[in-house]
């Protein structure tokens, strides 16, 4: 940056100063930041202004590492990114003004303007570049988090295996569950296999139509599919919708699935003395 | 007061933001859970419709009032390649992508009042009521 305008701004420093910070205090509410404490806040923008300085100081076009820190921290306990642009924003409105008043030519003006933008924006940038891969990455990592809570099979005794199933199932969904079913039931040596819908909110004839195809799938590999967690609203959506569910057993709920299913491989449940 | 909401359908996502959006309408329309279930089911197949055969649309929301009788209006609207045979689609068990076959005349079942409108290569609008009782 010319030394100049590095002259200037360190001159005329309280002056931004205290104008940055009537600034912030209007953009308060804006960033959501009304529950933190007055003073906390005001920390936060002294700490993000004399930041803002280090870079001018050091002559750098790009967010040292104190300020990339102090990004991850905020966004960490929550603030958005949008707080730091906006700061950056408008310390660069306000250097303006105050290079302005200092009477130069026009043309000097305009260079350090132009000098300005092209120190500011990278910085920006990069900083919102950033953010983004962090956001990507978050949710790269709960999708395969997601992915993994999706359809277990559970082993629960000898031939008996359960699938509950909670939450929408979309087309993605459903393949897992036919899968896992498949490799599970042959794995585990299931001869029943309980599908407990209990948490699944809505059952639609793509659902349906799922579950009927995984149901057959698992017969044809010698097993049998019971369908249990069967809401009474669940039941009359179906009927209404005009699903045949009446290739496999349904029970309401998973207790009297598993009674089926111990009877269908000759075994109950008996109270001990 | 006008409860309403419009959700665009482009992924599978939106038809979960769309049926939850009628749910909470219904809700707070004073629907029954199963009328709740209903409403919600029907939501899912027009919008799993839209996002189906059409690519994207939308699904508006809203509460509707005759005559001192209150109801929620679902209006699925897509500019999609729009229905050949309507009178076939809403026969039981007719499907040309391996589902069911049982999502609109399953719809019509679901709700009280149901109207397609829809031209080939232009669209379709699908309106459909269920009365508060």
């Amino acid at each position: 940056m010319d030394k100049l305008v590095i002259q200037l701004l360190n001159e005329s420093r309280e002056r931004i100063y205290t104008r940055w910070m009537d600034e912030m205090e209007r953009v308060r509410d804006e960033h959501r930041l009304q529950s933190i404490t007055d003073t906390a806040y005001e920390e936060t923008n002294k700490e993000l202004f004399e930041i803002i300085y280090t870079h001018i100081e050091q002559n750098v076009h790009r967010p040292t590492d104190r300020m990339t820190e102090f990004a991850e921290h905020l966004m960490k306990i929550g603030w958005r990114l949008s707080y730091i642009t906006q700061g950056l924003q408008n310390f660069r409105r306000i250097i303006l003004a105050v290079l302005l008043d200092a009477n130069q030519s026009n043309e000097k003006v305009y260079s350090m303007y132009d000098e300005i933008d092209r120190w500011i924006d990278p910085i920006v940038n990069q900083l919102i570049n950033e953010s983004a891969k962090n956001w990507e990455n978050t949710v790269s990592i709960q999708k395969v988090a997601l992915q993994e809570l999706s359809a277990p099979l559970i082993p629960v005794f000898e031939n008996i295996s359960v699938m509950p199933l909670i939450g929408t199932i979309d087309t993605e969904r459903a393949k897992l569950i036919m899968e896992n079913l498949l490799t599970g039931v042959i794995k585990h040596r299931s001869q029943v296999v309980l599908i407990d819908i209990t948490g699944v909110p809505v059952v639609d004839t793509m659902v349906a139509h799922h579950i009927i195809q995984a149901a057959e799938a698992v017969r044809l590999v010698g097993a049998q599919c019971i369908l249990v967690g069967i809401r009474p609203e669940i039941a009359q959506t179906i009927v209404n919708l005009g699903i045949d569910l009446g290739q496999f057993p349904t029970k309401s709920t998973l207790f009297k699935g598993m009674k089926t299913a111990l009877e269908m491989t000759k075994r109950k449940m008996i109270e001990i003395e | 007061m006008n409860i309403q909401s419009c959700v665009e359908v482009r992924n599978e996502w939106d038809i979960v933001k769309a049926r939850q959006s009628g749910r909470n309408i219904a809700k707070e329309l004073g629907f029954g859970t199963v009328d709740q279930a209903r409403i919600t089911t029907a939501i899912s197949e027009l919008a799993r419709n839209i996002y189906l055969y059409a690519g994207s649309g939308e699904v508006a929301i809203e509460r509707v009032e005759n005559g001192g009788k209150f109801g929620l209006k679902i209006e699925a609207s897509d500019s999609g390649p729009g229905i050949k045979d309507i009178r076939k689609v809403m026969e039981d068990g007719f499907t040309t992508s391996g589902g069911l076959g049982a999502g609109l005349p399953g719809v019509k079942r679901l709700m009280d009042e149901f109207t397609i409108d829809s031209k080939e290569n232009e669209g379709t609008v699908i309106t459909s009521i269920k009365w508060l009782r």
